[in-house]
């Protein structure tokens, strides 16, 4: 047998493609994303799961990825902020940032909005309680978070109103 | 040109989508070929002399590149306003996480081993904490007494007015230390070729403060310097001067290494070495007449500025002025002092010094009031500064503001006689007290002083062949929407779309030196630039005879094409000039402290629980008079995150020191506000305008860190009839407070009276 901690194949389907890879099984799933397949739009802000700068969706849930070792999503299928825009069309709820102000310095966004996402798949009318509840673990140094709420509500707004 | 206003509208944020798709690439996203990952080896003391370093076993020492402070070509220092600080400590240490070695290596994940196997041993000194051990000068840790600087503010005669006085009023104030908590940790990555020079490219604020520091520590000539701005994901100030260091050491590493060199902190790393808000003390004794009209009194603020004096002077200037609130003092004396301690340099944080010293005053006039016996309202009405009236440095406020009508309307927004009357009913029957308290205060745009005399910054605006212009400063964007703004008043200074206008990267190899991006300026000071160099353009191809003065998008593009395909280049440059009337005394400390004031009421309502002594804010209304705002979506962004951070100086952010270092370098431990923390944060304008400012313009960033502090303890006074003079109030601290005021008979509200 060759060493349990040693590098292995990791296939993963990330934003609707499968992916193989070799990988230490202990390897971040931060850095696999952003080191190996070149996603860099998942952010490290604090390495210990405090921040959400890296929270990706891994087969539905919401998860920090600096926690999170590559072993552990073999399989898997994860999304993140580069699979969140349709081609060169922004998501509704990308759109509702830019119009509400929920983006200032942007290092914070990527994660933001796959929490909000992943409220909205959920929840798709929250209300305004819902929404700060949901958007409690990610960090945002700038806004203040209001504007960023109402980024979420517009976009559940433009998604009902279709 | 266009009917419609582009200033003033909610354009979208120029890189706005990059950084919803992610694809916008902040200094961690990039690579270079061979590049080499540096760390830092930190002192663990925090005084001493370096007696011994030794490289332990199990490391491959010479995979690695080292460099010491033997290894620095030009002068070991971070050249800024006194270059006391080394890049790289030799021989001495003087504060907990100094730099005194610096590594690099080609994998990233060796290198906290290696930092761990470099053993130093050193001889301990004395070391010096607070601003009280400082203040004793049993031991000198900094030149001759333990003082970076030192200011007297003076006004009429301060001493006769005691005798004439209904009450003197006397307390004193303390603030914290706060990390900047930006998301994105400081990094950089520097890259050394000995024919075209030095490259350092980083997350920063000011790319020509870095570059001056690079000349000097690295001994290379001007153009042999390049700083390149990457995306910054928040500043704050706490990547004002910082990056200096940072963006040293990876010179350093990368010239001896002939390779390019990474560094990016960890958080840890982030909140422990790197600067934080300057803790302070401010003591206030008050003449005041038996009517509650303030005659005169002394303020004597004091800052700890760590162990090298970095920004200290120029932070305790702004505190300084700002020391004596938005009111009328016919005399005052303000004294003001940055020690040294051995604690790492604290430094520029939005406010810079004015959240300290405003705290001080915005509580202190919710003591006076009580002790004459007036509301809170009260006591600010009968001493608001007015228009003709002199400030404490003997500036004339010249603009229309009338802080009276500005303080009624934020009563009328907050319901707060209501609100009022309504809790000291409700709280005879609760554990949960509600209160609220008001904030009334000002802050000064741009360099105080003589400082945008001396910057003299230069902007350029270039008209491109196609009839797109770009906009050339060294002022950054980090969030606060300084490339959408400035592309703002440059649009609508030419009458052409705002999308027809773009801005260069803050590069020092393709733009001027616009100043560093601090102090409220940019709008005001920099737009200004903006939209006098935009102007130039448009002049330059009237004066070519190839344009009307009345002109559309497309014979602006047309006259562009046809002016470059003679000359070249389109270009024009405006440089700041002082106004005339504009005069300061750098010797007296008097004059025009700053060309304009950014003005506002802030009144927070607070619920403290006396169960867990924790308190919630649950309403905050934000109103301030910015001039004219050039972006509603964007200001009012500034203000509710202005507010939050002030939320968090006040209920949340302590910094738990020990020997001069930080205990809680985690977000685990350090805890700023969420989005389930927050109470809504209601913004509003009032504009009046500003002759100084670009369409009217003043400053607006760092106002909001100014209000939060002061109205939210004025409602916990409020709420619990115990008074507070220190921030941050968690609820041990409440209950302390609460502890030491119900073992003395007399409590403090009353301490000082005659």
């Amino acid at each position: 047998m060759s060493d349990p901690r040693g590098p292995r194949e990791i296939s993963l389907t990330v934003n609707g493609q499968g992916k193989t890879l070799r990988a230490y099984p202990m390897e971040r799933l931060l850095d696999v994303l952003r080191q190996h397949l070149k996603l860099t739009g998942s952010k490290e802000g604090c390495g210990e799961g405090e921040c959400g700068a890296c929270a990706v969706i891994v087969d539905g849930a919401l998860v920090n990825s600096c926690l999170v070792p590559v072993l552990q999503v073999q399989n898997s299928t994860i999304v993140t902020i580069e699979g969140m825009a349709q081609s060169s069309r922004l998501s509704p709820l990308q759109k509702s940032f830019l119009d509400c102000g929920g983006a200032q310095c942007g290092i914070c966004t990527p994660g933001m909005i796959l929490a909000a996402h992943h409220l909205l798949s959920r929840v798709p009318r929250p209300s305004p309680e819902e929404i700060r509840e949901a958007l409690a673990g990610n960090l945002c140094r700038c806004t203040g978070y209001a504007q960023i709420c109402e980024g979420v509500a517009n976009a559940a707004n433009r998604e009902v109103l279709g | 040109m266009t009917t419609e206003h582009i200033v003033g509208a909610s354009v979208p944020r120029k890189e706005g989508g990059d950084k919803v798709t992610g694809r916008a690439q902040y200094i961690d996203d990039l690579t270079m070929p061979g590049m080499l990952y540096g760390a830092t080896v930190r002192s663990r003391i925090p005084r001493g002399k370096i007696k011994k370093i030794s490289f332990g076993t199990g490391i491959s020492w010479d995979e690695f590149v080292i460099v010491s402070a033997k290894d620095i070509p030009g002068k070991n220092c971070i050249a800024l306003i006194l270059d006391d600080q080394p890049c790289l400590a030799d021989g001495v240490v003087n504060h907990p996480e100094e730099p005194i070695l610096l590594l690099a290596h080609p994998n990233p994940h060796i290198l906290p081993k290696a930092v761990e196997a470099v053993a130093i041993e050193y001889e301990p000194l004395p070391a010096l904490f607070t601003i009280e051990d400082s203040e004793r000068q049993e031991t000198i840790i900094w030149g001759a007494d333990n003082t970076f600087k030192r200011y007297l503010v003076e006004k009429g005669d301060v001493d006769s007015i005691w005798q004439k006085a209904g009450f003197i009023v006397e307390a004193e104030y303390h603030t914290g230390a706060q990390e900047q908590l930006y998301i994105e940790n400081n990094g950089v990555i520097a890259s050394y070729d000995p024919n075209s020079g030095l490259t350092l490219w980083g997350s920063l604020q000011c790319p020509y403060y870095v570059h001056k520091a690079l000349i000097k520590l690295c001994a290379l000539p001007e153009d042999k310097v390049r700083v390149v701005q990457t995306e910054t994901g928040g500043a704050f100030g706490g990547k004002e001067e910082y990056p200096s260091m940072i963006g040293g050491h990876a010179a350093l590493l990368a010239m001896k290494a002939g390779r390019a060199v990474k560094i990016v902190y960890d958080r840890m790393e982030d909140m422990v070495a790197t600067t934080k808000r300057h803790p302070s003390r401010t003591r206030h004794r008050t003449a005041v007449s038996s009517d509650g009209k303030i005659l005169g009194g002394e303020i004597e603020f004091v800052v700890d500025g760590g162990a090298y004096s970095t920004l200290s002077s120029v932070v305790l200037s702004r505190g300084t002025i700002h020391a004596a609130g938005p009111y009328y003092w016919p005399n005052i004396r303000i004294r003001a002092k940055a020690v040294a301690t051995n604690a790492p340099p604290h430094g520029a944080f939005r406010g810079f010094g004015a959240p300290q010293s405003l705290f001080a005053m915005e509580r202190h006039m919710d003591r006076i009031a009580a002790t004459v016996g007036l509301s809170p309202i009260e006591i600010r009405k009968r001493n608001f500064l007015k228009t003709g009236q002199t400030t404490a440095t003997d500036q004339t406020i010249n603009e229309p503001i009338n802080l009276e009508k500005l303080l009624d309307r934020a009563l009328e927004l907050s319901d707060y006689h209501a609100r009022k009357a309504h809790f000291r009913n409700e709280n005879q029957s609760r554990t949960c007290k509600k209160g609220i308290g008001i904030a009334t205060f000002l802050h000064g745009s741009g360099f105080t002083g003589s400082g945008e005399r001396y910057l003299a910054s230069v902007v350029g605006v270039e008209g491109l062949a196609n009839g797109r212009v770009r906009v050339l400063v060294s002022s950054t964007e980090f969030g606060q929407g300084t490339k959408t703004v400035l592309c703002q008043i440059a649009a609508e200074t030419l009458g052409l779309p705002y999308e027809q206008v773009e801005i260069a990267q803050a590069d020092t190899d393709d733009v001027p030196n616009s100043g560093p991006t601090v102090a409220s300026r940019t709008v005001m000071v920099v737009g200004k630039l903006v939209q006098s160099a935009a102007s130039g353009v448009a002049q330059t191809l009237i004066a070519a005879g190839i344009l009307r003065k009345e002109f559309s998008p497309k014979e602006f593009r047309d006259a562009c094409s046809k002016y470059i395909a003679q000359h070249g280049q389109l270009k024009s440059l405006a440089q700041y000039e002082a106004p005339p009337n504009v005069y300061w005394d750098d010797e007296k400390y008097r004059g025009e402290a700053y060309a304009a004031y950014s003005w506002a009421v802030y009144i927070a309502e607070v619920s403290v629980d006396l169960a867990i002594y924790s308190v919630v804010v649950d309403d905050f209304v934000a109103l301030q008079e910015v001039g004219k705002v050039l972006h509603p979506v964007l200001a009012r962004g500034q203000i509710t995150g202005g507010v939050a951070q002030g939320i968090g100086y006040t209920l949340y952010e302590k910094v738990v020191w020990q020997n001069g270092r930080m205990q809680n370098g985690q977000m685990t431990n350090y805890i700023m506000p969420t989005s389930a923390d927050l109470p809504p944060i209601r913004v509003y304008f009032e504009e009046l305008g500003n002759v100084h400012g670009a369409f009217g313009a003043k400053g607006i960033g760092e106002l909001p860190m100014d209000g939060p502090a002061p109205a939210i303890v004025n409602a916990i006074a409020d709420a619990l009839g115990t008074p507070f003079d220190s921030i941050p109030l968690l609820p041990e601290d409440i209950f302390q407070t609460m502890e030491s005021c119900s073992q003395s008979p007399e409590a403090p509200l009353t301490q000082g009276v005659r």
